[in-house]
């Protein structure tokens, strides 16, 4: 038998469109922590998803304590001992930490009902072998994120599982709950159990692995032992692209202050949220996902409140309720979910393109339908939306051309700042490219442009200022974008 | 050619309706002897369905907005009664009320019942079916309340308020006037207005309809109070027909109003339905209603066979518009 409990060879998996795995190895020894690390999109959660039977490779091959398996779906992985603990948990949020803990493996009476005593007993033990006096009977509700995780893991020990998944398992945890979480983390080790830890805190990885793999770009990157690598190596590895050019970025002087966000903040989500934008001004926005940063956006477009903080236009101070009053402001925004939140997918392009601005078709409360028709045409025409009719459904479109109507659509209405989500996310490379073009086009126009982006290339192709956040604050801001590296942005974006 | 295959894919579901309405009188015509399609039939038809008609284009509203009213039957009774109970007090005193303030009376009642239902839905965040259930009793009970044990009768009301449904005028039945009025109203509104496209965009996605700027509660709201207001007009218009108004007309009512919409093509999901089909799901129930008497159908048997109708014509129509939009797509990826 070979050193590995667990090995994966030439993994790939292919969506419509897309390799989200690309010739991909993973190892894991039986007692050892192993940190898988990569960008953003870099094909991690996916590989989860191959490992816990979700998805099914396309190719390659997965060993399971010497023998190959394929998983048919995630009930066989369970079965197999291969548990993962979510982020985002998976549990019930009604139900009792007992109920959590044994859902789909419960205890039975000889007479075939639930035998509650010997569950809530069992439970307590399970918990309390992991140094935890979580009472068994208390709804998991009203627990904290590191209690839930705490019986997250239960539930996976429970099941017998020795390959336990942990997905970014520290994002939400306080300090001392991060300690609890590696002592918990160790023991599991020390009783022989293998661990993947997914992070992106290099202290996690420092704590807890020996060996870590990265992932870039959907491929295997390597694997090395964690005190084999320097941090700046590390990064380099995860990072390690070059930046193609594909920016039409125009040279603007920027004018006059135009957009002012003072300490915006909102429990839970972001706090204390300050930037400045001016005229002809590229502001990209990055950071890691749960970052807050479409949180703060949302929240200056009315879309979601925020508690406090202040936002000024053109040293206006503006009270902002809702969407409309943004955009009467001058402010648009081109959300990240294009389908639940920025197209009616059942209707044609036409109306979709004139929805926020039907009044400027309306004459005495009638809609002229005419001159709503061929304005929606010129407009489609305007972003380069090749051969499609008014008529056509939204829905039928690509993801490029979704995007392109609703910009569109938001530049229709009267405004100064345009805010775009994560503009290019599912995007074929010719619809970026133009994308690009209309968004540096509007920044020589004179518009303020803030662009939402995960995805570093763009973020230094495009932007004239850079502000990087991190859990919910803003980490740094980089004024002059000339010299900046994409090592120093992950290094604001990260715990190091 | 093209233009015609268009038209008819996008009321595939009104034609389709218009089909089985004209099957069904084909065949009770034949059946009872040439006593479907005469003039005075088809009159009186028109005339009992005129009052579903009327508040099936109000529920419509509501349900283009992904919600639902059940309170509708109960709005209906609470107006008509605080407008009949206004009537009845005040018809045999020497300046007996008007019926246009009658009627106002009604449609503001409802109007009121309306707001609350919609903000109840909108603000509290309530859903639909659950805070119209509540309000459907509370109005109910307001009813029995105002109705104090006995009815409006016929000898109450007055001729002069009797004649708003049985009277002519231009040579057309007042009934029919004001629903017509109604429906090209209703069109109107849903075709060529602001709010009216607001209200379709927010059924089909409330989500998108707030990111593009639509107050998306007030659009809500909105949908509640035309319907209340209609509901109050219906209601109104219901006891002058019948003569009588009671602490249980209506009782029941909003089934009958949420198969027309829905046989009418109405989506139950929010955001899908035109006029036209209501319209038309309207006149489909109102004949039925009318037929079955007259080709003899047992009465114990006429419930089961109208569902049984309804039913049938909803998977028909269902499955020819499924038919078309697969054509529609394969079409688009040729």
């Amino acid at each position: 038998m070979s050193e590995y409990v667990l090995e994966l060879k030439n993994i790939t998996k292919i969506f419509p469109g897309v390799k989200a795995l690309d010739d991909v190895h993973f190892s894991l020894k039986k007692g050892e922590i192993h940190a898988l690390m990569g960008e953003n999109g870099a094909g991690k959660s996916t590989f989860i998803k191959v490992i816990t039977g979700v998805h099914i490779p396309d190719e390659g091959e997965i060993i399971l304590r010497g023998e190959k398996v394929v998983f048919k779906d995630p009930r066989d992985a369970q079965q197999k001992s291969i548990a993962a603990i979510y982020q985002h948990g998976t549990l019930y949020q009604h139900l009792t930490v007992t109920e959590n803990i044994f859902i789909g493996h419960e205890k039975l009476t000889t007479f075939k009902t639930l035998d509650w005593t010997k569950m809530h007993k069992e439970a307590k033990e399970l918990l309390r072998g992991l140094g935890s006096d979580i009472d068994p009977k208390a709804t998991m509700g009203n627990l904290t994120v590191a209690e839930q995780q705490v019986v997250e893991i239960a539930k996976a020990i429970s099941t017998n599982a020795d390959i336990i998944i942990m997905d970014e398992p520290t994002a939400a945890l306080s300090k001392r709950e991060c300690e609890e979480l590696y002592t918990i983390t160790q023991r599991l080790r020390d009783e022989g159990r293998s661990i993947i830890f997914i992070s992106h805190r290099f202290e996690d990885m420092y704590r807890l692995a020996t060996r870590v793999t990265v992932f870039r770009d959907s491929k295997y990157i390597g694997t090395w032992g964690v005190n084999d690598l320097t941090n700046d190596q590390l990064i380099s590895k995860m990072v390690g692209r070059e930046i193609k050019d594909i920016y039409p970025k125009q040279e603007v002087k920027q004018g006059a202050e135009i957009l002012r966000v003072d300490g915006l903040s909102k429990t839970g989500y972001y706090k204390d949220v300050s930037f400045t934008l001016h005229k002809g001004e590229i502001l990209a926005v990055t950071g890691l996902v749960g970052a807050g940063r479409s949180e703060v956006f949302q929240g200056v477009m009315g879309i979601e409140k925020p508690d406090s903080g202040q936002v000024f236009l053109e040293g206006k101070k503006l009270d902002i309720k809702n969407v409309q009053d943004a955009m009467n402001a001058g402010i648009g925004y081109l959300p990240e979910d294009r389908q639940r939140q920025g197209l009616i997918l059942d209707w044609g392009l036409g109306y979709n393109v004139t929805l926020s601005t039907l009044e400027k078709y309306t004459k005495a409360t009638i809609i002229d339908k005419r001159a709503e028709r061929v304005s929606a045409k010129d407009l489609l025409e305007e972003v380069k939306t090749k051969a499609l009719s008014v008529y056509d459904k939204a829905s039928s479109l690509s993801g490029g051309n979704q995007q392109k109507v609703i910009v569109a659509k938001v530049l229709n209405s009267d405004l100064r700042v345009v805010i775009l989500d994560e503009p290019t996310k599912g995007v074929d490379v010719g619809a970026k490219a133009q994308i690009y073009e209309i968004m540096s086009g509007l920044a020589a126009k004179g518009y303020g442009v803030i662009m939402i982006s995960s995805e570093m290339p763009e973020v230094l192709g495009m932007a004239d200022t850079i502000l990087v956040m991190k859990e919910g604050r803003v980490s740094k801001i980089f004024n002059d974008c000339k010299n900046v590296t994409q090592e120093q942005i992950l290094e604001a974006a990260m715990n190091i | 050619m093209e233009k015609t295959k268009k038209l008819f894919s996008a009321n595939i579901r009104e034609i389709s309706l218009v089909i089985v309405i004209i099957l069904i009188s084909a065949f009770v015509q034949v059946r009872s002897g040439g006593g479907f399609l005469t003039g005075e039939n088809i009159t009186d038809m028109l005339l009992e369905t005129s009052v579903l008609a009327i508040t099936a284009v109000g529920m419509m509203m509501v349900i283009l907005t992904g919600g639902i009213d059940l309170s509708i039957g109960a709005v209906m009774a609470l107006g008509a009664m605080a407008g009949t109970t206004v009537l009845k007090n005040s018809v045999l005193s020497e300046n007996p009320v008007s019926n246009i303030w009658i009627v106002l009376i009604a449609v503001g009642v409802g109007l009121i019942c309306g707001l609350i239902n919609g903000l109840l839905i909108s603000k509290l965040k309530i859903l639909p079916i659950i805070a119209t259930l509540g309000m459907m009793n509370i109005y109910r009970g307001i009813t029995y309340l105002i109705a104090n044990g006995s009815w409006v009768k016929q000898a109450e009301m007055g001729p002069k308020f009797l004649s708003l449904a049985t009277g002519k005028t231009l040579g057309i039945y007042n009934l029919l006037l004001i629903a017509i009025i109604v429906y090209l109203v209703a069109f109107f509104f849903s075709e060529y207005t602001k709010t009216g496209r607001k209200i379709y965009a927010v059924g089909n996605s409330e989500e998108s309809a707030r990111v593009s700027g639509i107050k998306t509660d007030r659009i809500i709201t909105l949908a509640y109070v035309i319907l209340g207001g209609i509901a109050g007009l219906g209601g109104i218009l219901y006891v002058c027909k019948y003569g009588v108004a009671q602490g249980e007309t209506g009782t029941g009512y909003e089934m009958n109003v949420i198969a027309a919409c829905v046989l009418g093509g109405v989506s139950i999901s929010g955001g899908k339905g035109k006029v036209a089909g209501v319209l038309l799901g309207a006149i489909l129930l109102g004949m039925l209603n009318n037929a079955m008497p007259l080709i003899q159908v047992s009465s114990f048997w006429q419930e089961a066979i109208r569902g049984g109708i309804i039913l049938v014509s909803i998977v028909i129509n269902a499955l020819i518009a499924r038919n078309v939009e697969k054509k529609d797509l394969r079409r688009r990826s040729i």
